[in-house]
């Protein structure tokens, strides 16, 4: 029995890594100019992890193999170094992990959150509300209008609750149900949340970032490459929230400029 | 050999039964001879504010169901003559109580279909079963929103592909209960709850309130825009009245 | 410190009738055995929920006869709405976090074997331990009316984030009266362990047998001692935080209701409250709540390997000092919870040192225990098997958290699969492997039975390779941003992965099945199994010094005295035996193993 176990140890260590070394389920491919840190940081702790975890399992089963069963007449025997090589051992090994990756990580951790966005970014509102997201574009003027709690309408698609009647910069702001960009153009994604909790994650473009109801956040990023992704609430909020999902759409330049009067006109 | 008690009581259970079964005919609503209408269009003066476009695009299966004819807002919808549909006519004053708790047997059905309420509007009476169903292949959920001081009790409930139709009523009148689905956030829709007789007008405007004992009543008519207005109107046995409305465009 | 001989005012007189010895106990035994039944309890009712999650994540519009029973809302024709699938949900870590995982391992095992291996007669407030698990039944009633009122249980998770869970009925079913049974409940099982606490902590402190110094108590009691200081400081801020909530929904307050809220059309009447409040008492309570569930357990897998290795473990004092350390930094770590909440990130950065660094605490425990297999004796049993299946899925489980401890990394990989995959893991899987090799090791002594070895090994195997047919693929589901809490999966990205969803649901039926070996085991040989001696392992510790099962007041009136450590195996001991009695008579010199 001690054997078969052993045997069983390695054939499942093994059998789980094969999924991973084989890339067989990965996440959306990075579509965003900060991503590849984050997939970098992701594969160094995946080579330092996926060797320790062999080793130790590996371990595991060889020492069940060999020194189970074992009768009176086997000494018990104290592995070299003993306890205190393996502090010794655990301290540089883990140790070095933890500044390797805790300082790499503080890198990629300050591209997203530290450094602010650049001047020449394109400010655009998300607001979360169960169960769906709504964005707005400032228009030409570039000031988004004022925030009316009290005028949210959902049954006159007035998400925001603007009062284009009485407040200016309101006029021109364009609110849509997708998400468009143009393509390498840094984006201020403004976030608020209109009810509860929720969060706004965006696998293929590598950020994801809560809205905290009463406070205002942003994220910013820069998508590099064309395509239609999807938006996913991952803050449970409610019986919606499996389907609280939103498409971000990155464009050519003209084209998003297209797109942005076509919505403007339907305002 | 039937004694003198035995007799009386038998008269006198006999007498309750034929006064519970006249009860319950009576209670429904069947149409007696000398029941009249009211009949009528509803127009909207002036131009009808434009309905924004809806984007359906957080679910795939709603932009798929009505590719090809793009949806808008049910809030004024306008039809021949300018016409107003979706607009609830009800007798507000006249009814006896007898008359204004009696309700048809019938039970109105409120549909999910390619991600719309059909209809946008549903009236119904106090205590009236309707139904509500789901055509479909995305789980909606109906959350109706009474106003707490009525006493009709909000509920929220979701209804995936292929479930069971909900059949309830509401204690209470209101015009008008919201609905909404949450998942499809511009899915909107009203539940008009009144007493006695009602119609709904077709999306040419017009309507027929049938079943209208003889008598002097007020029509109320909403609409969920526009809000109510309310209009007198006789109604002789067996004949049908008629009764216009306009509703003013802001 | 000091120790006291045992003291003979909390002598107590053996209890008479039914009720006393059965129901309204004071004897740690009872009540240890009454925890260890509403675990049972509980962990049933857990998996059965969890089977019904499984099966509509596999097979969303699959009908589920019964599932209706659990909602008032009903579900007809057995089709699971997303309301009803979050509830159930929500009800299965609440019962599973609380009910089973702080129950079984710390209040169950905890209340039996702490006075025994201390060498007491019983702990010393026995009415208010009695007290501390009437009142966790009552909070374990509280939390399953829950599934009978209004339109059901709250479907906010067991972490019932706010302001979800404290705007009340609007914010959707559940939302009502079923949170506010959860925060009732939930308070009221914070009480129930802490009046545990407040019997475990002077066990440990004041009644140890004369000899039992610190050094030579057995693991097992330094981490229920441990636990119970966890707990202590743990409990009293959920408990608080659970009131809080309450009076948001009932009182009008707004501790985590921020202001300008729209929820469902209407403006919310609170103002001014924070919602990451709710996390930050939360989190809290809730990371050294983890390791509560966790710390036991190694301290069962220490002593159980121990004796099965016919050694000591390479070093008591590491084994000991790591536990302080993962338990004290517990307290440090909890942002990880909360990288991308909102809280400055600055703050992120600062939790995820202390996340890392708690890594080599737990890397050294696991060390040790593989370091001291080298050239051991060891023996394989339902019990050895267990505690060597824990060493495994600990480390597995440990090794997704270092994943997890990188916020940048967690930008990826929070709310996913891969998080639900590391929490089972050390939780659901390895912390109940802990309580089944305490099971497995202690059942001779609490019931005077042996348990059948056969149906242990195959309840081993199968839920062995079971666990990790079902738990492995969650962390390539997360990998693959596979987002977690949702009732069915409706994106693009992620329609690919639904073959794997459907095979772990196979897996989770099956070895939820194989469990049934366990429960049959139990029952059968409680009454039916064969007469256990006094000491069938062969091993050290007080509670082998006493009758299976042991009498009332332990050792039978009498105060052992303690000799020797808790771990004299591999030695020459008396009778040609490998081991040495703790409370041994002195002048048998034990001798250091034998080197090689």
């Amino acid at each position: 029995m001690a054997k078969l176990l052993a045997v069983t140890i390695i054939i499942i260590a093994i059998g789980s890594a094969i999924p991973i070394v084989g890339h067989y389920w990965e996440a959306p491919a990075n579509v965003s100019t900060h991503g590849h840190l984050i997939d970098d940081q992701m594969s160094d702790t995946m080579v330092e992890t996926g060797i320790c975890f062999l080793v130790s399992q590996i371990i595991l089963a060889v020492f069940i193999w060999k020194y189970a069963n074992r009768g009176r007449e086997h000494r018990i025997g104290r592995l070299p170094g003993g306890a205190l090589g393996l502090v010794i051992l655990a301290f540089l090994v883990v140790g070095s992990e933890v500044i390797a990756l805790g300082v790499l990580g503080t890198h990629a951790w300050a591209e997203v959150y530290f450094k602010p966005p650049g001047p020449n970014a394109m400010p655009v509102q998300v607001q979360a509300g169960q169960f769906a997201f709504y964005f707005r574009y400032p228009g030409p003027d570039g000031v988004f209008g004022p925030i009316h709690p009290d005028m949210i309408s959902e049954a006159t698609e007035n998400f925001f609750g603007l009062d284009t009647t009485h407040d200016a910069a309101s006029k021109d702001d364009i609110v849509t149900a997708e998400m468009d960009i143009p393509i390498n153009r840094e984006i201020h994604l403004l976030m608020h949340s209109k009810d509860l909790g929720h969060s706004f994650f965006v696998p293929a473009m590598r950020i994801q970032q809560d809205f905290v109801p009463g406070l205002d956040l942003s994220l910013h990023f820069t998508a590099d490459k064309i395509g239609r992704y999807e938006i996913v609430c991952t803050q449970l909020c409610g019986l919606g929230h499996y389907n609280m999902k939103a498409y971000l759409s990155v464009l050519s330049p003209d084209d998003f400029d297209k797109w942005l009067k076509q919505e403007a006109a339907l305002q | 050999m039937k004694s003198y008690y035995q007799r009386r009581f038998a008269a006198l259970g006999a007498s309750i039964a034929v006064i519970c079964i006249a009860g319950v005919m009576l209670s429904q609503r069947v149409r007696a001879a000398s029941d009249g209408s009211i009949k009528g269009t509803v127009k909207l003066d002036g131009t009808a504010p434009h309905m924004r476009g809806i984007d359906m695009s957080k679910d795939p299966y709603c932009v798929k169901a009505n590719a090809g004819h793009p949806v808008h807002l049910q809030l004024v919808e306008v039809g021949n003559g300018n016409g107003l549909e979706n607009v609830v006519l009800y007798i507000s004053q006249g009814l006896s109580s007898a008359e204004s708790a009696q309700k048809p047997t019938s039970v109105p059905v409120f549909d999910q279909k390619n991600c719309m309420y059909t209809p946008h509007v549903i009236a119904m009476d106090v205590g009236q079963d309707y139904k509500v169903i789901t055509s479909d292949q995305t789980t909606h959920n109906i959350h109706p929103e009474p106003n707490p001081m009525t006493g009709n009790i909000p509920w929220n409930r979701s209804q995936p592909p292929g479930a069971a139709p909900i059949v309830t009523n509401w204690k209470a009148e209101e015009v008008a209960i919201p609905v909404k689905c949450n998942i499809h956030p511009w899915m909107h829709g009203y539940f008009v709850v009144v007493k006695g007789p009602y119609a709904t007008t077709d999306d040419n405007g017009n309507y027929t309130i049938e079943n209208v004992p003889p008598g002097n009543y007020t029509v109320t008519a909403w609409q969920e825009t526009y809000g109510t207005q309310a209009q007198k109107v006789t109604v002789g046995a067996g004949q049908a009245a008629t009764l216009d409305f306009t509703f003013k465009a802001k | 410190m000091h120790n006291m001989p045992a003291d003979p005012t909390l002598h107590h007189a053996p209890p008479q009738g039914f009720i006393r010895k059965y129901i309204f106990s004071i004897d740690h035994k009872v009540i240890g055995k009454q925890y260890y039944a509403l675990g049972l309890v509980a962990v049933v009712t857990g998996m059965v929920l969890s089977w019904i999650m499984r099966v509509h994540l596999g097979w969303t519009n699959a009908r589920i006869p019964g599932v209706g029973f659990f909602t008032p809302a009903g579900a007809p024709g057995g089709l699971m709405t997303p309301e009803l699938y979050l509830q159930i949900m929500t009800m299965h870590a609440t019962l599973m976090v609380f009910f089973v995982l702080t129950v079984a391992p710390f209040a169950a095992y905890g209340n039996f074997f702490l006075p025994i291996q201390v060498g007491a007669e019983d702990m010393p407030f026995p009415h208010i331990n009695m007290m501390s698990f009437w009142v966790t039944l009552v909070a374990f009633c509280v939390l399953v009316s829950s599934f009978f009122v209004g339109d059901g249980p709250t479907l906010a998770g067991w972490t019932s984030y706010a302001p979800l869970s404290a705007v009340g009925a609007a914010a959707g079913p559940g939302q009502g009266t079923g949170q506010v049974l959860w925060a009732v409940s939930i308070a009221i099982f914070c009480v129930g362990q802490l009046l545990g606490s407040l019997n475990f902590i002077p066990t440990t402190l004041d009644l140890r047998a004369k000899g039992m110094t610190f050094s030579r108590m057995p693991y097992t009691v330094w981490a229920w001692f441990i636990t119970s200081l966890m707990g202590l400081t743990a409990f009293a801020v959920l408990m608080p935080a659970c009131v809080l909530l309450i009076l948001d929904h009932v009182a009008g307050t707004s501790f985590f209701v921020a202001s300008n809220l729209v929820v469902n059309d209407q403006l919310v009447p609170h103002a001014g409250g924070s919602t990451l409040l709710w996390q930050h008492l939360f989190w809290f309570f809730g990371h050294p709540e983890v390791y509560i569930a966790i710390v036991p357990g190694m301290g069962i897998v220490s002593h159980v390997l121990s004796t099965n290795l016919r050694r000591p473990l390479l070093s008591y004092k590491v084994v000991i000092g790591s536990m302080l350390t993962i338990a004290f930094l517990s307290y440090m770590v909890y942002g990880h919870h909360m990288f991308v909440s909102g809280m400055n990130p600055v703050s992120s950065l600062a939790f995820s040192f202390p996340t890392l660094i708690i890594t080599i605490p737990a890397t050294i425990i696991v060390l040790i225990w593989l370091g001291s297999i080298y050239k051991s004796r060891l023996r394989i049993n339902s019990a050895s098997l267990f505690a060597l299946g824990f060493i495994s899925m600990f480390i597995s489980g440990g090794i997704s958290g270092f994943f997890l401890a990188q916020p940048t990394i967690d930008i990826m990989l929070h709310a996913t699969y891969f998080v639900v995959g590391h929490f089972h893991l050390v939780m659901a899987v390895a912390a109940i492997f802990g309580i089944f090799a305490g099971t497995y090791f202690w059942f001779p002594k609490m019931f005077g039975r042996m348990l059948d070895e056969r149906l242990g090994k195959i309840h081993f195997w199968l839920t062995f390779v079971g666990a990790y047919c079902i738990f492995m693929p969650f962390h390539y589901l997360g990998f693959a941003a596979n987002v977690r809490r949702y009732q069915a999966f409706v994106d693009d990205y992620t329609v690919h992965l639904i073959p794997v969803h459907r095979f772990i649901t196979i897996a989770a039926l099956a070895t939820g099945a194989a469990q049934f070996i366990f429960l049959y085991n139990i029952i059968h040989s409680r009454f039916w199994g064969k007469p256990a001696p006094e000491n069938p392992w062969e091993a050290t510790s007080l509670e082998w010094t006493i009758p299976s099962p042991p009498p009332f007041d332990n050792f039978g009136g009498k105060h052992p005295i303690v000799t020797h450590d808790a771990y004299q195996y591999g030695v020459d001991g008396p009778d040609g035996k490998d081991y040495v009695m703790q409370d041994a008579p002195e002048g048998i010199a034990p001798q250091a193993p034998a080197e090689s």
